[in-house]
């Protein structure tokens, strides 16, 4: 038998799995794979977005009035908070690829907070929903979907205010999608923090280093992946009624 | 072919277009355009601030072609999937054939 053994056999990497060549061809791997499990990704949200479209086209005035309930402050915050923390989770695969521990693990830290105050603005958000009762259907038994609608010249913001040819039905409607597709998101969101918390450990334990990182790199991938789901969510959901609001 | 480590000038460069972008929706949805402009305009930054995210917080701009392939496999089912049913549902009461 002709020995195949290499230079690269002898210096290999701790981290090198069997089928592999070499580090580099292992990491691309893993980067191919990560892609195309986020293609099953974009497809799954995708169906949620194309459910979206299609019933915003039936009931716009319905969509408008749900959407002017929603809070745009906490969700401008909330898109920015996620931007701030994709942007410290590109900084730690930077500092993984360079070797800085340190500040990778800052880094890592700090995608990880903000990850949960994300979660933490969505739970308020949730719970002045639940409080004007527009959780739809029965998710809630206690407290079905049961909006107050406000009266001509009634400003409370706790009631819903319907524009012309609006209705309480269509306007749960869009209360199902927004549900859905947020809180699918949020439950990305809670995976995402899991895995950073996997990482953070990781690090400390030394485990990554410039030629092994790739689930360094690949969680990052999956994080950024979540960032621009909210990256279309937010207009979609919060900012479509506000030019409808007048004269509709 | 060794991986490409991108410059923390460019990722510094990115985060902050994402926030202008960010604000940047947020300031046009208060306007009034026509017609169903606001959407466009919406959905235009949109799709600005994702394709950032891809090419340089997610690498793809300095990665294989293959993974290029991939992503665009992802938008060309997407594509199919929004083509399809639309093609039917905006298309319901063209032709008043009396069912």
């Amino acid at each position: 038998m002709e020995s195949h053994a290499t230079i690269q056999d002898i210096h290999a990497h701790r981290a090198l799995q069997h089928h592999f060549e070499n580090m580099e061809q292992q990491r691309e791997a893993g980067t191919l794979g990560m892609w195309v499990f986020l293609v099953t990704e974009i497809m799954f949200f995708g169906g949620m977005f194309l459910a979206y479209t299609l019933y915003r086209s039936k009931f716009p005035a319905d969509f408008a009035s749900a959407s002017n309930h929603l809070d745009i402050t906490l969700g401008a915050v909330n898109t920015g908070v996620l931007i701030v923390s994709s942007f410290t989770m590109a900084m730690a695969v930077y500092f993984t690829q360079t070797g800085k521990r340190r500040p990778q693990i800052l880094c890592m830290v700090m995608t990880l907070v903000l990850g949960l105050t994300f979660l933490g603005i969505k739970g308020v958000e949730y719970y002045s929903k639940y409080e004007d009762a527009l959780v739809p259907g029965r998710l809630i038994p206690s407290r079905p979907f049961n909006p107050v609608v406000a009266q001509e010249g009634d400003h409370d913001p706790h009631k819903l205010h319907l524009l012309p040819r609006a209705t309480v039905p269509h306007v749960e409607m869009f209360y199902w999608i927004y549900f859905a597709m947020t809180g699918m998101h949020a439950l990305h969101m809670i995976i995402g923090a899991g895995l950073l918390t996997f990482l953070i450990v990781f690090s400390v334990k030394g485990r990554f280093d410039p030629e092994y990182h790739s689930p360094v790199e690949v969680i990052g991938l999956y994080w950024h992946f979540v960032d621009i789901v909210w990256i279309f969510l937010f207009p979609l959901l919060y900012l479509l009624g506000r030019h409808l609001g007048h004269g509709g | 072919m060794s991986e490409h480590i991108v410059p923390v000038r460019i990722y510094l460069v990115i985060f902050l277009s994402l926030l202008a972008g960010t604000a940047l929706t947020v300031i046009a949805a208060f306007y009034d355009f026509r017609w169903q402009l606001n959407t466009i305009v919406a959905l235009t930054i949109a799709t600005i601030k994702a394709t950032l995210v891809v090419l340089y917080f997610m690498h793809v701009r300095y990665s294989m072609r293959l993974v290029w392939v991939i992503v665009a496999s992802a938008l060309f089912w997407l594509a199919i999937m929004f083509a399809l049913t639309f093609s039917d549902y905006l298309t319901r009461g063209w032709l008043s054939v009396g069912y």
